[in-house]
């Protein structure tokens, strides 16, 4: 019943001639988990996968992806890897590129045309399988890479920002893709600073911040079952507020607007009654899980700029 | 060797979409035609001349071809250690420093595949330049006067070796230099060996021995000048080398040791390269 982890590590560091980037790493990620490794921009995440995936030697500690050693040069057949700021070599055609890289593969020649228009079908490049690298846009760049990162069908695939620079659609076409992966049982490795599409994608998150992981967990567990709750209603008394200690923390008036925290959703309805028989008037009641944002803000410190990647104003122009 | 050969075409197919290839091939063609004219010109003067003159015979005119070759094939010889450096000087330092080479050596290749894939590709290039050029070079002699230097293919093999020379020099480069660096280091050797061999042909000339063995210490580290000069010494004809006065005539001869150390320097070089883009953080 205990399957081996594909990934595992153990007290990994990196440091370089005159800074740490990763100090310590010990982490587990099981077969079939889409794994988020959220961080600041700078807190380490890039060196650790680029450890895991044998580009970067490490200075101390040991890893094993699919039961072998970290680089190991056989395992790398059951691989897939898409590098931050995706670039290639740009005098290639879409199609002529994946070609490389299905050679590099040893994949089988009528194999690995039919895979190439798959894949370009799947990332939305089918009409484009003709044009040059250097002629595509930075989305268009990045959906060949991801293309590229899944051509020999991986066991796991390593995605190092994979929608920075993507517009929403491009976003969402990563989001989906990435959740096709997890319903084939492929492991994703994902790195990320964009909150949303961890939240959305991923089953569990690992924390870190200056080369330290500083939590780990599923996304249920990590926010503690906590439930932040909002209710609008009127005719609400100091005395009535004071009552819901009882059962609540935090709580907070602004006009008609309460909000509390809760230990359990259960004493939501004795909450409801117990208002209504003050008579106070209750017009909406609106339980929430406690957002990443807040959670990751908690962990990493409120010094770090969160980018939200539904921010409009982050968008690529 | 699948994977080294799938980088070596990658090699083949960069420069000849980057228009590299072509760009050697049609200025090669117009170094040859110039080259061509000029000596066509030249030789009709001095067929003139020995027609006029008694004093111009058949052994002398071969003197003059011979120097009209060497002349040919010692821009030849600088044109084949630029081209050598000129096109490998970036290619791993920019792949690195790109990125694009990190979706590579994550594949199920090793390192050493890559780098002996990509000295191959340039190997292969730099051949079929070194044909045309040195080729061309004689056969243009050959074709309007008849006149073969003694030791041609000797000439072309200690060409190919200077050329394999520099390829292997900035492929170690580029290892760990970033690419200007690694384009500086090549000249600078290239300009350390060029101004030692002089050295030690002046001395030689004047018997000074110190400036002999500068010029022996400066082949030592880099031996393009000496493989040169070598290549001098077996191509030219027996009298000029008896007589030691031609402009490329080599006073002091480098053994044939020089040559052997010149194509091992050449293997070390690689060797190094490949362990060193082995060790890397990428």
């Amino acid at each position: 019943m205990d399957t081996p982890p594909v990934i595992e590590t153990d007290h990994l560091s990196k440091h370089f001639s005159d800074d740490i980037a990763v100090a310590d790493l010990s982490l587990r990620v099981e077969r079939g988990e889409i794994f988020g490794f959220l961080g600041p921009n700078g807190a380490g995440k890039t060196t650790s996968m680029k450890m895991l995936l044998g580009l970067i030697t490490p200075t101390a500690g040991e890893g094993y992806v699919l039961g072998a050693s970290l680089g190991d040069h056989e395992v790398r057949r059951r691989i897939g890897f898409l590098p931050e700021h995706f670039r290639f070599h740009e005098w290639l055609t879409a199609e002529e590129f994946l070609g490389l890289h299905a050679d590099l593969y040893h994949m089988e020649r009528t194999h690995t045309t039919q895979r190439i228009q798959e894949l370009l079908e799947l990332v939305e490049l089918k009409a484009h399988g003709h044009r040059k690298l250097r002629t595509f846009s930075k989305g268009m760049l990045q959906r060949i890479g991801l293309a590229q990162a899944l051509l020999n069908d991986p066991e796991v695939v390593f995605l190092d920002e994979p929608t920075s620079g993507l517009d929403p659609m491009g976003r969402r076409l990563v989001r989906d893709i990435t959740r096709d992966l997890r319903t084939k049982g492929t492991t994703v490795f994902l790195n990320s600073h964009f909150l949303s599409e961890v939240e959305v994608t991923c089953d569990r998150v690992a924390f870190i911040k200056e080369g330290i992981i500083v939590r780990t967990g599923s996304l249920d567990s990590l926010m503690n079952g906590e439930l932040q709750v909002a209710i609008r209603a009127r005719n609400l008394t100091p005395e009535n507020c004071q009552g819901l200690t009882r059962w609540c923390r935090n709580v907070q008036v602004e006009g008609e607007q309460l909000t509390f925290k809760l230990d359990s959703e259960d004493q939501l309805p004795s909450i409801t009654r117990y208002l209504v028989e003050k008579g106070v008037d209750v017009y909406t009641v609106q339980p929430k899980i406690m957002a990443l944002e807040d959670l990751f803000l908690e962990i990493i410190g409120k010094s770090e700029r969160l980018v939200d990647q539904e921010d409009p104003e982050h968008l690529e122009s | 060797m699948r994977s080294i050969l799938v980088i070596t075409k990658l090699t083949i197919r960069e420069a000849s979409r980057r228009k590299i290839l072509w760009a050697a091939l049609i200025l090669g063609v117009l170094f040859l035609t110039i080259y061509g004219l000029g000596f066509h010109f030249a030789r009709v003067d001095l067929e003139k001349s020995m027609q006029q003159r008694s004093g111009m015979n058949i052994v002398l005119l071969h003197e003059m071809y011979n120097f009209l070759l060497l002349a040919g094939l010692y821009s030849v010889n600088f044109m084949i250690i630029a081209m050598s450096a000129l096109i490998s000087v970036d290619t791993l330092s920019g792949e690195i420093n790109s990125g694009t080479i990190q979706t590579l050596v994550t594949k199920p290749l090793h390192r050493w595949q890559i780098v002996i894939g990509k000295w191959l590709g340039f190997g292969a290039m730099l051949t079929l330049y070194l044909l045309l050029m040195v080729g061309g070079t004689m056969g243009v002699v050959y074709a309007t006067s008849g006149y073969l230097a003694p030791h041609s293919t000797q000439g072309l093999v200690l060409l190919w070796l200077n050329g394999m020379l520099f390829l292997s020099l900035s492929l170690w480069g580029g290892s760990f230099l970033s690419t200007l660096a690694n384009g500086v280091v090549a000249f600078g050797l290239f300009g350390v060996a060029f101004v030692g061999g002089w050295m030690e042909q002046i001395g030689a000339f004047l018997g000074n021995q110190v400036a002999v063995n500068i010029g022996i210490i400066s082949s030592l580290i880099f031996p393009c000048e000496a493989v040169w000069r070598r290549l001098v010494h077996n191509m030219q004809s027996p009298l000029v080398t008896r007589l030691g006065v031609s402009f490329f005539s080599s006073s002091s001869v480098p053994s044939q040791w020089m040559i052997v150390y010149g194509a091992a320097y050449a293997v070390v070089l690689l060797f190094s390269a490949v362990r060193r883009f082995n060790r890397r953080d990428l």
